[in-house]
């Protein structure tokens, strides 16, 4: 550590014998790295390549216990479903309407070099050790241990290890036969197995009513249209996102799931469930019963804290993960982003967000303060979700059904789906970040185009806030797109606002 | 006219264009173009490159993002008169570097990226407008991200 070097950062400089060793007698996990990522997914990926913009000729070892290199998981739930590519399963590519297709991988193979090279590689890159997992870090010695007993040391480290699917109780009991026809959702290998299940089976049964589990079902509907898949989605709550939209919101989006092929059944608790005569029965506690041949458990994402003992890190008790600060610290040389950090937001308090978005932006915001910017989470992250092409919404903040919302609707055209709003915009497909997006310049009003109002088109477009204390914590931006920039505008003011209609009056919902 | 319900704790009301015609009497904070806590664009309040300005995509962390940043550092300060006829060197470094690993950096003669997804407009983490980006010759890209404002991320409508 010096003044021209205040970060300590040992950027190797090969000592003799590695000079003159050739790259095959070089170990293959390197001994040290200068920065190294723990978890193999968005978040890492995301910090990789902050470190590598901010530090020059960064060295970045990334350990997942994955096989495949870092990709992005939303297309696993959507996109990829909707897919006319026979080979989608093993591309894992896919078109998106505007025509522009793209991998699920952020990066090719050629991208990365090999953790082999990881020390000697003129100007450093990102190495990628897959198939390893960390099972210890010693914060005083700065080093890891993988689970082949190979050690690591490093300057920085980033625990991004996400997080495991919950499961139900009542199917870890239900023994072997029902457990093998259970899938809980995650991985590539979970969107190929279950791809193949639904082109064989006659029925499947989607335990869960959030995100995950209703992407899955508008997915699996859909195909149930040319296939005679039988597909059902059974959850506690009063309908669709129950936990997120406000119950006359989850009303009628239950109503379109059940109009993309899926036979939904609310207020619906698991009992138990048994295989018998070649089905899984599943016995709900009010009685019914459901004869199905493949369970998806979308029940919740349990964050991986499994270092916390032996790093000494915090857990939180509240809503679970890594304890960091709002720099994303958890303690000297180590920061946590992702699904499993539970971090603390100066506008919108202590929480932890398991989406997409924001691993990108904890990510990139790790990677930032990993090269010394100490900069608190700030850039509100966002999320979103498409029941099919022509229902879709965006949202940022705290969304949660229990807050008071106050929703504003204009009617929907034609014009208000997904599908329009990336052909209109060119500017990429739903999955991506729209944290990235360039602020786009002024949108022609176009006016919507005049309609008679129809049975079930009352909540067609608008924006819906959610408050705590008088003070919008989330906004939802229901069918109207490229709004995102004023919805993070509100939330970061944070004020009161005494009348929400002319707060919405920004956002011009009725216009494209 | 608008119509107003109140379903519980949750009010929903129902506008026409009419009614939000007039503008919005709803009052946002002035934005601190200096705000630290802020993400800018590509050219932060000092003058210098944002080097992690999501608009580059991934150009200036790859395997050529030494070169990159190096090219497109001397092309941001030169006061040529043809400004960056200083920096070819640099340039021609960048693309030496980009033809090794084309699967990351499409040249000029393909129409569409195969697989990488280096050049901005098809990163899967970054979100550019300008679609043309990922045919263009790397100097040329390099070009066209300077071109793009430097982004007020603060929410204008």
């Amino acid at each position: 550590r010096s003044e021209s070097n205040p970060l300590g950062i040992q950027h190797e400089r090969p000592n003799a014998a590695a000079m003159e060793a050739p790259v095959d007698a070089l170990p293959e996990i390197p001994a040290h790295a200068p920065y190294l990522l723990i978890g193999g997914g968005t978040a890492s990926f995301a910090a990789a390549r902050s470190i590598r913009a901010r530090d020059p000729g960064a060295r970045v070892l990334i350990v997942s216990d994955e096989s495949d290199l870092p990709y992005m998981r939303p297309p696993l739930s959507k996109e990829l479903w909707f897919s006319d590519d026979p080979n989608v399963t093993d591309t894992l590519r896919f078109k998106q309407w505007n025509g522009k297709e793209r991998s699920i991988y952020f990066q090719p193979p050629s991208f990365y070099v090999s953790p082999q090279e990881l020390p000697r590689v003129e100007n450093g890159g990102v190495a990628v050790l897959t198939g390893k997992k960390v099972v210890h870090v010693d914060v005083r010695g700065n080093k890891v241990r993988l689970n082949d007993d190979s050690e690591i040391s490093y300057d920085k480290c980033l625990v991004a290890t996400g997080g495991t699917p919950r499961n139900l109780q009542v199917i870890e009991r239900a023994g072997e036969e029902v457990q093998k026809r259970t899938t809980l959702f995650r991985k590539i290998e979970d969107f190929r197995s279950l791809e193949k299940i639904s082109r064989e089976v006659k029925s499947v049964t989607i335990i869960g009513g959030g995100f995950l589990g209703s992407e899955l079902a508008c997915a699996m509907g859909r195909r149930s249209n040319e296939s005679s898949l039988e597909v059902i989605q059974i959850f506690p709550e009063k309908g669709n996102m129950g936990k997120v939209l406000p119950e006359y919101l989850s009303n009628w989006t239950t109503e379109k799931v059940t109009k993309e092929g899926v036979n939904v059944m609310t207020e619906a608790v698991v009992k138990n469930v048994s295989y018998q005569d070649g089905k899984v029965v599943i016995k709900l506690k009010d009685g019914r019963v459901v004869k199905t041949d493949h369970i998806v458990a979308a029940v919740g994402l349990e964050p991986n804290v499994e270092l916390a003992k032996s790093a000494g890190l915090e857990v939180d008790s509240d809503f679970g993960g890594y304890r960091v600060n709002a720099e994303l610290q958890a303690r000297a040389n180590i920061w946590v982003a992702g699904d499993a950090a539970c971090f603390y937001d100066i506008r919108l308090g202590r929480r932890r967000v398991e989406h997409h978005d924001h691993a990108v932006v904890s990510g990139r915001l790790a990677g930032e303060n990993m090269t010394g910017a100490n900069k608190p989470y700030w850039h509100q992250s966002m999320f979103w979700s498409d029941l099919g092409p022509d229902v879709g919404y965006e949202a940022i903040g705290i969304v949660d059904s229990s807050l008071p919302t106050v929703g504003v609707f204009a009617k929907a055209t034609a014009k208000d789906t997904p599908k329009a709003a990336t052909e209109q915009s060119g500017t990429g497909i739903r999955s991506e970040s729209e944290t990235e997006a360039v602020a786009s310049s002024e949108v022609t009003p176009v006016a919507a185009a005049p309609r008679e109002p129809q049975q079930g088109e009352e909540y067609g477009k608008g924006v819906i806030f959610y408050l705590r204390d008088k003070v919008v914590v989330g906004i939802i931006l229901w069918n109207v797109f490229n709004r995102m920039p004023i919805a993070r505008k509100i939330i970061k003011d944070g004020e009161e606002h005494a009348d929400l209609n002319e707060v919405a009056k920004l956002f011009n919902i009725h216009e494209d | 006219m608008s119509y107003c319900r109140q379903e519980g704790k949750d009010r929903v009301i129902f506008v026409t264009k009419e009614d939000h015609e007039a503008p919005s009497n709803a009052e946002l904070i002035a934005d601190d173009p200096n705000d630290p806590y802020e993400d800018h664009g590509l050219i932060l309040p000092s003058g210098e490159i944002n080097w992690n300005c999501p608009c580059l995509g991934g150009m200036a962390s790859g395997p050529c993002g030494e070169q990159f940043k190096s090219a497109f550092s001397c092309f941001h300060y030169s006061t040529e008169e043809v400004k960056g006829s200083d920096c070819v060197d640099k340039f021609r470094s960048m693309q030496e570097c980009m033809q090794r690993y084309p699967e990351l950096y499409p040249q000029e003669d393909e129409s569409a990226p195969q697989g990488g997804d280096e050049t901005p407009s098809t990163d899967p983490l970054a979100h550019i407008q300008d679609s043309d980006q990922g045919s263009a010759s790397a100097p040329e890209a390099v070009l066209a991200s300077e071109d793009m404002s430097s982004t007020d991320h603060s929410a204008t409508s």
